[in-house]
């Protein structure tokens, strides 16, 4: 690991003061920056450690949920507020890592986690654009079971590993940022690229910017939700396919729904091609199917992960069956 | 105090060095070599320990940020000379073969029982909004999850574990 100093941020200016500055970066869970700093893909010479920032959930009055970005994956899974009222992201956040990573894990970092294959660390035997740009893509013509199926390009394939934020992105999640310039407030599912010609670049985000913390917005039908993650083994894996989705009836007609897909893409994957092909339309079997498999349309299939395709779609399908039938009830 | 973190109640100085992860401040700096290093990239569990009563991977923990906390380790657990019961427990169900995993999944497991009486749900629960969880052999594997063990000791592990929950068979 290279020599870094470490300074502890008192309040969001100071972090913004300090992490400005080039060869900042911030510190929270550690559970992946300490990871890529061991295997040297990521070398800071200075951490801003923000974990002593808000750590508060806030249930607002007008239904919307303000979670500070200290805030650990544990305590939001486990917050009675997002269990009854966001059932999909609780699920989600205890899909992933293990009980001791979750522990760990801020709600910011988990967000800001890179997007990133096991191609990405391995410095001396791969060639990886998003560690060093230019270099090439040891996963296209590599192994690549894992790797995405949408939004790809010649420069990259890797997948945002995240499972917490799809959730958010089914959930239409603002992330509020203090930047350099003051403050500000994006999507979600506009926070995160999809790798074009620049994948050394995950976010929008630049020097400086903070996550101060991530708004649910209010959404009638949010209790209403689930996610199912498809992984090897029964559980501590990243996704092969996952599914956050949401589901509104009424008279067996679909009045709104939200979908959103991991594991196939170098972001957080809003399906918003199926949710408007379900919009008015039936709540049938054939529907979510019909729905799911022209999301899937568009998806170029690997040497080794054409299976994610058809994955995709039987899980959307399976999600939105049991979400009409059971509210999303195992 | 500060510029210390207290291990198993003892007071010690912070490292120099920020790049001391929270397991080697505590293998190699206080010869407490009871917490091991399997993996030293979060994947294992074998380095897990207790922070204010939490588990967490000490191999991905700067020992830095923890200041003013306190850690207990495996040699933090008997009392007066007598083993924590769940230490007893993973004697008496053979919850190990090897033994490096165990120190490991001993203070998971600790951590665990913590969180359940939290009511923090998992990935098996199937009702979110429970107020009670029960320990289910399902819910035992899902939680422990992240201890791994290369013998495969883990019917005895889960035996050990549940064996030390309230209500269960003697």
């Amino acid at each position: 690991m290279n020599p870094f100093t470490y300074a502890r941020a008192a309040s969001a200016q100071d972090a913004v003061r300090l992490g400005a500055q080039p060869g900042s970066a911030y510190l929270g869970g550690g559970t992946n920056l300490v990871d890529l700093m061991r295997d040297t893909p990521a070398r800071p010479d200075t951490l801003v450690d923000v974990t002593g920032l808000p750590a508060t959930i806030e249930e607002r009055a007008d239904g919307s949920i303000l979670v500070g970005a200290a805030v650990k994956n544990t305590a939001l899974a486990a917050h009675p507020a997002i269990r009854s009222r966001f059932p999909a992201l609780s699920r989600a956040i205890v899909a992933g890592a293990s009980a001791q990573i979750r522990n760990m894990a801020t709600v910011g970092g988990n967000v800001l986690q890179r997007t990133r294959c096991a191609y990405y660390y391995d410095a001396d035997g791969a060639d990886c654009n998003k560690r060093t740009p230019g270099q090439g893509c040891a996963a296209i013509g590599g192994f690549n079971r894992n790797h995405a199926i949408l939004g790809a390009s010649p420069s990259c394939v890797a997948t945002h590993p995240s499972d917490m934020c799809v959730a958010l992105a089914a959930f239409d999640a603002i992330v509020h940022l203090e930047g350099a310039q003051g403050r500000r407030s994006v999507n979600l599912t506009d926070l995160h690229r999809l790798p074009e010609d620049q994948p050394e670049r995950d976010t929008l985000l630049v020097p400086g910017d903070l996550i101060t913390a991530i708004e649910l917005p209010p959404l009638p039908f949010s209790a209403r939700s689930t996610y199912r993650k498809v992984r090897d083994r029964a559980s501590y894996a990243f996704a092969l396919v996952s599914v956050a989705a949401a589901l509104d009836l009424e008279d067996g007609k679909v009045r709104d729904v939200r979908i959103a897909l991991g594991g196939v893409a170098h972001k957080p994957w809003r399906a918003r091609r199926a949710e408007d092909l379900l919009r008015g339309g039936p709540a049938s079997a054939d529907a979510f199917r019909a729905a799911a498999e022209a999301e899937l349309a568009a998806a170029v299939p690997l040497h080794d992960n054409g299976f994610k395709i058809g994955l995709a779609i039987n899980t959307i399908a399976a999600v939105l069956g049991a979400l009409a039938t059971r509210g999303g009830k195992p | 105090m500060s510029n210390s973190l207290r291990i198993n109640g003892i007071d010690r100085p912070l490292p120099a060095d920020p790049r001391v992860s929270l397991l080697d401040f505590l293998r190699e700096h206080l010869h407490l070599s009871g917490t091991k290093k399997g993996c030293d990239q979060g994947a294992c569990g074998a380095c897990t320990v207790l922070v204010d009563g939490e588990r967490i991977l000490s191999c991905l923990a700067l020992a830095v940020q923890y200041e003013g906390r306190s850690v207990t380790s495996i040699e933090g657990l008997a009392e007066n000379g007598e083993l924590h019961p769940l230490q007893q427990a993973f004697i008496d169900h053979d919850g190990f073969q090897c033994g490096y995993c165990t120190p490991g999944q001993i203070c998971s497991a600790i951590g665990m029982a913590a969180e359940l009486g939290r009511g923090v749900p998992s990935h098996v629960t199937d009702d979110l909004e429970a107020g009670d969880i029960a320990l289910t052999h399902d819910e035992v594997r899902e939680r422990m999850s992240g201890n791994l063990c290369r013998c495969g000791a883990y019917n005895g592990i889960v035996a050990a574990i549940v064996s030390t929950q309230p209500g269960a068979p003697a």
